[in-house]
Parts: C-alpha cells; sequence; structure tokens
C-alpha cells in the first residue's frame, strides 16, 4: 500500500459521493431534454438531498430498528462499491478487500436490508416492493456474476483492480465475449438501478412502482440517503461498466500524475454514458412486471453466452 | 491416554446421562436444568477434543464389543475429527436450547426422550469413528432409529408418525445401499476392516459399482433428488432442537460418508463421478431452493433449504472428485475446502434458524407463515439472532454462508486446464447454476425472516407471544456467534480443515491462504483472487458511522413517530400485507413446471370467497406412488398363496418337493 494508493482510494471515494447526485441529474436532464420536456437544473439532486436533511424524519409507529439502521447499512455498502470499483487508478488499497464475487454480495446485502426494510412496516405497497425488488434481485444478481465471471475468465483474476488493469493496459483487442456481456450488463444494470424499461424512478403507480414501493415509507434524512445511495449505485454500476468494456484512461499502479488525466477522462465517459442511458430510457417503454422476468432470463442467457465464448474461442 | 479414549468417555458420558435421564422419566426439571446442560459440556469437550486430534496422527483402538469374533475397530484420523469438532460444536448450542426448549405436555417422557437425544449424538460421533463395515453399519442403523423415535416424539399425531415412518422407509434404502457397497469394497476377502478395504485395489468397474452404491446410499440420508422426500416431513414433525440436530449434523455423516468411501476407501477415482456428483448437487441444489420458496410451513421451508445445502455440499464434493481424477491436487483441495467450509457454516446457521423456529412455535402456538409477522417487537433476541442466520444463509457478506460460496465460485473459475475440453466448456459454465440458487436463497430468507419478524402481526393472539427463555437465547447465541466468527476468521478456520484435505487428496490451501497474511483470505495470489471480510465489515461500519455522525452535526437528528403513511390509503389492517402465499407468487409463476400445481379460483359471485392453491412434489406422483402401487400389487398377487387353510399349505410343499425332485434327477 503506497501513499499515493491511499490518495488515490480516498481521491475515488470523496468524487463517487460528491458526482454521484450530478450523473443523475445529467440522466435527468436529458432524458426531459429527449422527451421535449423542460429539464430541471443539473443541480436539483443536491437541492433535494439539502431539502430531505433538513425536514424532520417521521417514522410509522411500529417500525422496529431495522427500518431505521437500513438507510445507513445501504448507503455504507454503496459507499464501499464506489471504494473498490477502480474508477480513477487500479492501485487501491481496498481492492484486496472485495472482489467481483463480494461486490455482487455486497449490493445483494443493500438489497437484503431495505426490502427487510420494506416488509417491517407492514403495509400493502411496502411487502408488495420487497417481493418485486427481491424478484428483480434474484434474477439479476446471477446475470451480473456471470458478466464479471466472463471478464475474470479473460484476466484470470476476480480482483476488479487486476481485471480493468489487464483489459486497459495491453495491446488493444476486441473481445467477442465481452461485447456479448457488455449487453447483458447493461441489460442488468437498467433492472438494477430501477430505470425503465424495468422500472420507473419517477412513478408512484401502484401497479407499476417497484424501488419507489419500498421506499415509501421514509422521510427526511432516511429518505436523502436512501436517494444518494441509488445515485452511488449508479454511479458504480456505470464505473463498472466502463472499467470493464471501456477501460482506457483508468491510471496504472505507480503512476500519481495519471491520476490527474484519469479524472477528466472519467467525467467524460460518464457524461456520454448518462446521455446514453438516457437515450435507452427514453426510446423504451416500461415493461409489465411479469415480463421482467424474461428481459432478465435473456440478459443471464447472454452471460451464460459469454462466458461459452470464451471457452470455446479462447478470447 | 489417547485422544480417541478421551473421545470414548465423552461419548460413554453421552450414555450415562441418557440412562439417567430413565431413572428420572418425568422429572422435566433435573432432565432440563441438570442432564442437557450436562450434556452441553461434554458436547464442548467432543469439539476441543476433535480440535485438538484434527493434525495429529491417526489413533487406533479396537472395542470388545459386539460379536464375539468381530470387535468394534475405531480410528481417528483428520477426517473424522473434522466431523467431530463439527458435531461437538453445534450440539453445544443445541443441548442448552434444549435444556430451555423440552417442556410439558409432549408426547415423549422427558427422560425418555433425553435418552434418545444422547444416544443419537453418541452414534453420530461413533459413526465417524468406526473403522469397520460392521461398527459403521450399527452406529448408522442406532442413528437411524434413536432419530426415528426422536422424529415421532409426538407419536399421538398421526401425520408425525406417517412422517417418521417415511423417514424409516427411506434410511433403510439408504441403508441397504451402503451395505453392499461396503460388500463390493471388500473385495471377496471377507475382512471388513476399512484398512483391508484400503488395501484392495478394484477394477474400474467394480469401483464406479462400489461408488455407485455409496453415492446412493449416502445420498438417500443426505437427501439428494430424488430421495430428499423425507426431510421435508421429517424435520416440521420433530421437536425443533431435534430438527436442528438432524439437519445440522445428521445429514453430514452422510456427507463423511461419501467423503470417506469415495476419497480414503475406494483408491484411484475415475472423472465421470466428479460429474455425476456435480449434476445431481445442482439439480437438488435448484429443486430444494425453488420449493423452499413457496413453503408457507416455517420448518418445511428450511428442510427444502437444507436440501438445497446438500446439494451445494454435493456440488463442491463433486469439482473435488473431478479435479483429483485428474491429479490437480491443489484445485481439488480448493473445491473440498469449500465444501467443507460450507459443512461448518450450514451446521451453525441452520441449526440455528431451526432453534428459532422453535421458539417462535413455543411463543406463539403456531407454524404457519401465514399466521405469525411483527415477532421482532415481542422477541427482540430471537429476531436478531436469526437475522444472523438468514444473512449467514443468504450467503450475504460478511458472514459465513459467503465464505464457502465465494470459495466455491473460485473453484469454478479456476477450472480452465482440464485436459478434456468438453468439460472444460461447461463446468464454468454451471456456476451460473451455483449463482441462481445462492440468489433465490437470499429471496426465500427475506421471505423467511421478513413474514415471521416484521410487519403487523397476522393474528391478535401474537400480541401474547412471549420471549424466549434465557438458556434458548444462549443456545441461540453460541451458534450465532459461530456464524459470525466462521464469516470473518476464514483463514483460522481454513487452518481447520487443512489436515482434511491433506488426508483426502494430498494438499491443501492452508499454506498459500496463511502467506497472504491473516486478514486476506486468498487461495492462490492476491492478484487473482482476494476477500477480506474484516476489512469489509470495517469499511462499511466506518461509512454508516460517518454518515450518522456527520447527518447528526451537519443537520438534526429530529424524529417523530406517526401512523404509516402506505400513499394516504386509510383503512389499513395486518390481513393486508403480503403473505407467505404472495411472496412466493412470482417463483410459482416462473417456475412453474417444477410443481406439481392446483389452483381453486373464486368465481366473482363467492360470497365467501376461497383461494386454494396446493404445490406439491413431482417426484412423489413420478416415482414414489407407482412404487407404492407395484408394490402393492404384487403383495395382492402374493396374498393369492395365502389361503389359511393347511390342506393347501401341504400341497404347495408337496408340489415345491416333487418338482426339486425332478430338478435333481435331470
Amino acid at each position: 500500500m503506497s501513499i499515493v494508493g491511499l490518495f488515490a482510494q480516498l481521491l475515488a471515494v470523496i468524487l463517487a459521493l460528491a458526482l454521484a447526485p450530478l450523473l443523475t441529474g445529467w440522466v435527468n436532464q436529458w432524458r426531459a431534454w429527449l422527451q421535449n420536456r423542460r429539464a430541471p437544473g443539473l443541480l436539483q439532486p443536491y437541492c433535494v438531498l439539502h431539502k430531505l436533511f433538513n425536514k424532520e424524519s417521521v417514522v410509522a409507529e411500529h417500525a422496529s430498528p431495522i427500518f431505521r439502521v437500513a438507510p445507513y447499512i445501504m448507503f455504507g455498502c454503496m459507499a464501499l462499491a464506489c471504494g473498490i470499483a477502480p474508477t480513477l487508478s487500479t492501485d487501491l488499497p481496498l481492492a484486496p478487500a472485495a472482489d467481483a464475487i463480494a461486490l455482487v454480495g455486497l449490493f445483494a446485502l443493500a438489497r437484503v436490508f431495505i426490502s427487510l426494510a420494506a416488509m417491517d412496516i407492514g403495509t400493502s405497497f411496502g411487502t408488495l416492493g420487497a417481493r418485486r425488488e427481491m424478484l428483480i434481485g434474484f434474477l439479476a444478481e446471477p446475470a451480473l456474476l456471470m458478466v464479471l465471471f466472463s471478464a475474470s475468465l479473460i484476466t484470470q483474476s476476480t480482483s476488479l483492480a487486476m481485471i480493468v488493469e489487464t483489459l486497459a493496459h495491453q495491446p488493444f483487442a476486441i473481445y467477442p465475449s465481452l461485447a456479448v456481456a457488455g449487453v447483458a450488463f447493461t441489460m442488468v444494470s437498467l433492472a438494477e438501478n430501477a430505470r425503465v424499461p424495468v422500472d420507473n424512478p419517477a412513478t408512484h403507480l401502484e401497479l407499476t412502482m417497484i424501488h419507489e414501493a419500498l421506499i415509501l415509507e421514509y422521510s427526511g434524512r432516511h429518505l436523502a440517503l436512501v436517494e444518494w445511495a441509488a445515485s452511488l449505485k449508479l454511479f458504480a454500476y456505470s464505473c463498472i461498466g466502463l472499467a470493464l468494456f471501456v477501460p482506457w484512461g483508468v491510471a496504472e499502479a505507480g503512476t500519481p500524475l495519471a491520476i490527474l488525466f484519469a479524472i477528466p477522462m472519467l467525467v467524460v465517459k460518464l457524461a456520454v454514458g448518462g446521455v446514453l442511458l438516457a437515450l435507452i430510457e427514453t426510446i423504451n417503454a416500461k415493461m409489465r412486471l411479469f415480463r421482467v422476468p424474461e428481459f432478465l432470463a435473456t440478459a443471464f442467457l447472454l452471460a451464460v453466452i459469454a462466458l461459452l465464448v470464451h471457452v470455446l474461442l479462447g478470447a | 491416554m489417547l485422544v480417541l479414549d478421551w473421545i470414548l468417555i465423552v461419548v460413554a458420558g453421552w450414555l450415562a446421562l441418557g440412562f439417567a435421564g430413565i431413572a428420572a422419566l418425568r422429572n422435566t426439571a433435573f432432565v432440563a436444568r441438570v442432564l442437557f446442560p450436562a450434556g452441553a459440556v461434554l458436547a464442548a469437550a467432543l469439539a476441543g477434543l476433535a480440535a485438538a486430534a484434527l493434525a495429529g496422527t491417526p489413533e487406533t483402538a479396537v472395542l470388545a464389543l459386539g460379536l464375539p469374533d468381530l470387535p468394534f475397530h475405531l480410528r481417528l484420523d483428520g477426517l473424522s475429527a473434522f466431523f467431530l469438532l463439527v458435531i461437538g460444536a453445534t450440539s453445544v448450542g443445541i443441548s442448552v436450547f434444549a435444556a430451555g426448549y423440552f417442556r410439558h405436555g409432549e408426547g415423549t417422557p422427558p427422560g425418555l426422550m433425553c435418552l434418545e437425544y444422547h444416544l443419537f449424538l453418541a452414534s453420530m460421533a461413533m459413526v465417524v469413528l468406526a473403522d469397520d463395515a460392521y461398527a459403521f453399519m450399527v452406529m448408522w442403523e442406532t442413528m437411524a432409529l434413536s432419530s426415528f423415535f426422536l422424529v415421532t416424539a409426538n407419536h399421538r399425531v398421526p401425520a408425525i408418525r406417517e412422517a417418521g415412518f417415511l423417514y424409516l422407509l427411506i434410511a433403510h434404502i439408504g441403508a441397504i445401499g451402503i451395505l453392499l457397497c461396503f460388500g463390493v469394497l471388500q473385495a471377496n476377502t471377507g475382512d471388513y476392516t476399512f484398512a483391508n478395504m484400503r488395501a484392495q485395489s478394484l477394477s474400474p468397474l467394480w469401483a464406479s459399482a462400489a461408488f455407485l452404491l455409496a453415492t446412493l446410499g449416502f445420498g438417500a440420508k443426505a437427501g439428494i433428488l430424488p430421495l430428499h422426500v423425507w426431510l421435508p416431513e421429517a424435520h416440521p414433525a420433530a421437536p425443533s432442537p431435534v430438527s436442528a440436530l438432524m439437519s445440522a449434523v445428521m445429514l453430514k455423516t452422510a456427507i463423511y460418508g461419501l467423503l470417506r468411501v469415495s476419497f480414503d476407501l475406494l483408491g484411484a477415482q475415475q472423472w465421470w463421478w466428479g460429474v455425476l456428483l456435480l449434476a445431481v448437487g445442482l439439480a437438488t441444489a435448484l429443486y430444494g431452493v425453488v420449493f423452499s420458496a413457496v413453503q408457507t410451513d416455517m420448518k418445511r421451508l428450511l428442510a427444502y433449504s437444507s436440501i438445497e445445502n446438500i446439494g451445494l455440499l454435493f456440488v463442491g464434493i463433486g469439482l473435488g472428485v473431478l479435479f483429483n481424477a485428474y491429479g490437480m491436487k491443489a484445485l481439488s483441495a480448493l473445491a473440498l475446502t469449500a465444501a467443507l467450509y460450507h459443512v461448518l457454516a450450514h451446521a451453525f446457521f441452520k441449526s440455528l434458524l431451526f432453534l428459532a423456529t422453535g421458539s417462535v412455535l413455543h411463543s406463539t402456538g403456531e407454524r404457519s407463515l401465514g399466521k405469525l409477522g411483527g415477532l421482532m417487537r415481542r422477541m427482540p433476541w430471537v429476531a436478531w439472532l436469526s437475522l444472523v442466520g438468514v444473512l449467514a444463509s443468504s450467503g450475504l457478506p460478511p458472514f459465513s454462508g459467503f465464505v464457502s460460496e465465494w470459495l466455491l465460485l473460485q473453484s469454478f473459475l479456476f477450472t480452465t486446464g482440464l485436459p478434456d475440453s468438453f468439460l472444460n466448456m461447461m463446468v464454468p459454465v454451471l456456476a451460473a447454476g451455483i449463482a441462481l440458487v445462492a440468489a433465490l436463497a437470499g429471496y426465500t430468507m427475506v421471505k423467511f425472516f421478513g413474514v415471521i419478524f416484521l410487519g403487523q402481526p397476522r393474528e391478535p393472539k401474537l400480541a401474547d407471544a412471549h420471549p424466549a427463555s434465557p438458556l434458548e437465547r444462549a443456545g441461540l447465541v453460541w451458534l450465532g456467534a459461530g456464524c459470525v466468527l466462521l464469516g470473518l476468521f476464514p483463514v483460522a478456520a481454513i487452518g481447520l480443515i487443512d489436515p482434511v484435505t491433506q488426508l483426502l487428496v494430498g494438499g491443501g490451501i492452508a499454506e498459500t491462504v496463511r502467506a497472504n497474511g491473516w486478514l486476506l483470505l486468498s487461495p492462490s495470489s492476491p492478484e487473482r483472487a482476494s476477500y477480506s471480510p474484516l476489512v469489509f465489515l470495517l469499511v462499511v461500519s466506518v461509512a454508516v458511522l460517518l454518515a450518522v455522525v456527520l447527518v447528526r452535526k451537519f443537520y438534526h437528528g429530529r424524529l417523530r413517530r406517526a401512523p404509516a403513511w402506505d400513499c394516504g390509503y386509510p383503512a389499513q389492517t395486518a390481513r393486508m400485507q403480503d403473505s407467505a402465499e404472495g411472496f412466493g407468487q412470482p417463483i410459482r409463476q416462473i417456475f412453474e413446471p417444477f410443481f406439481r400445481m392446483r389452483r381453486e379460483l373464486p368465481s366473482p359471485f363467492d360470497a365467501k370467497p376461497h383461494y386454494r392453491v396446493t404445490i406439491e412434489d413431482h417426484f412423489w406422483h413420478w416415482l414414489y406412488l407407482p412404487v407404492a402401487r407395484l408394490t402393492a400389487g404384487i403383495a395382492r398377487g402374493v396374498g393369492r398363496l395365502q389361503q389359511g387353510r393347511i390342506a393347501i399349505y401341504l400341497l404347495y410343499s408337496f408340489v415345491t418337493l416333487m418338482v426339486l425332485l425332478l430338478v435333481v434327477k435331470s
């Protein structure tokens, strides 16, 4: 562990915490523009967070402590996820603590806690949301794991930092398996981040809501933390996707100056990714809930095919 | 004195406690306050002795029990010591819990229960110590019979008697398989000691026959497809400490037997054995978890979850056999380590969950998930400790289940390099199945915990639920601590497993793991794969604490309690929560072909609408009922011979004699 590594680690986490709401704002802005609406300001998510933190928290009378700790645990998990995703540099002191499999476990841990919190109040919407969230989770999780496995088999490592190190700093090569895995990853990310066509982050229509039904009872600082954690999750997913499929620009170990170059690269990549996400959300309609398993099963199969392609072609 | 002698003293102590129970047949206070805690102390001693014997040289003894020229041969080596450790460490918690659990009013008197319980423990310990087929089979049958009587403790309920007989039947089908397997292994020498079996080198055909018989025999005890049907019947029927003991420990003796036969007694292995175990294991795991997700009885749910975990163990052993058959010692050791780690982890979290259901059952009198809810406020200890078990069982970091899942997935990822290109291709793909099973396990466990402990009570009587007694809590705390420690200190736990893999395949991963430091779990090199639960926990906790402190500092910590909002919907009742059926509905829909499902839907004009869905196991209709019909048919046919008149029977004798004379003449 080097001082530079420690610095890069801290910088990555702080950058993620600071930039994640901006990414959400950017996607929302583009979505509005593409749908011919007037867009909210780029900094709108920060204003919302500030407002929510100032507000009093209202908690249901019979809520147990699980309801109150869940937002913090979700936030902590997402902070760690942003810490181990190689956003700026591959020389991360935290990277050995959790590899790709542990990362999937980390997302699952956050999902389990927020679902339990939703069941805790015992309202019809909360339990409905918990059930749907776990449904999407159990379908998306294996697909995500298979995507990460395809990359692991290419690089002979499950450590995210090593995967990116190997993919980014070697002669340019196109891996057919990674191309297929990329499609699967995009589908999984849409589902996991409650995006159209799986879920709509801007709906409170009871028949269709998933993520919103989960967090219906939250208010004040708890809601702020959940929202922040949700944008951190989007940020972490985007960073992992970028690191796996467009890894160029991430700083190698022992090159402190490259980090300075990595920041603008990351911002540019995220900006482009955000526009693409808004575009996907605009040109797709939200699907019925019972089509979601088909959608995610397709992602799962694509990820398995990616694995097979790698084993067959050796690439 | 040898460690083995001390272990025998512990076993004898258990038996003495059992007979003391007979002496005080109806003295519940004495049995509960003295005998069961004493049993827990002996269990702790057994765990300590086993840990001491793990790395030691094998010890043998001959007990002059049994038939005159057939004494019991006993042997304590790394493999038996590891399983003795599992038996001891888990039963400490279960015995302490049982001390607070067994009360008046259940079928079998407490003293008899105490005898059966300790006989069960002693026979399991002796099964893993046995060093000849005779001792093994005697102990195996003692184990089956004592557990049968424990399962049917409440024998006045017909359903419980039926469950017990089903269990006994399948246990004996398994026992026949094991007996025949030993018959093949001794290779016509007439010497049934394990030492002789090790010395024999069977032809590939006979070795495969022995392996298949062992898989059938031990698989029946472990509950692999399609011999799993007794688990969901017997586990709910038994009192909770017994279900915990059966699921956490007894199923593991079957795993022990499979490892003993396939690695130790059979010398050379064939690659297709591994593939067979892999396929059977994966099918069992998937089947178990899908059924587990739709159950509405909390103990049946856990029983199916045990089937799933046994499947995962078979997958790990299958990978171990596959690698070992190709001479890849290090990879085989990794896969076996994953399986053995899961043995430990499952023993702790599953007994914790079964015992928690026992507390809930005692406190509320309900086993059906549809009539529970909101118990977190009434039984906080049980709820929080169950949460630990649930998280470990879902395979979430930083708890114990995740470590074994992680190791298993790592051993799948390391497969590239098998000499057979088809296997090379298929095996990593099977990891997808493991990932699916693990994710579904999380779904099931959220349902289990959420429906029992969270939400609002679904029945008015739940308001009277009383918290668990101090001894029950103490037992749960021990098991919960096991889940946490196994999750946080994997490097130390792998040190316990290493002697076993050294014994089985002549390699281990502990040296590599230790070389990477105690903080970091890394089976080859940190560049390749690593996981550190302590750092993981530390970072998440620091982030959580920082969030709490900073929010308080920069904003405020004000909180107001108010009725639940629920989108402003005014009239809410506890009946409007999602039920266990509702939570299982997506699984029923997605995995429809798995179930034999009957739905009765209400018509729009019903004054009292009823919605009924019955879910059955296909295997009953595909396998068991046809076999039962066939047996009944044959029995009826044979029954025609029985006329009840002496003249007819004399005629039979006469005809038989004539036929025999003809045969002899020609």
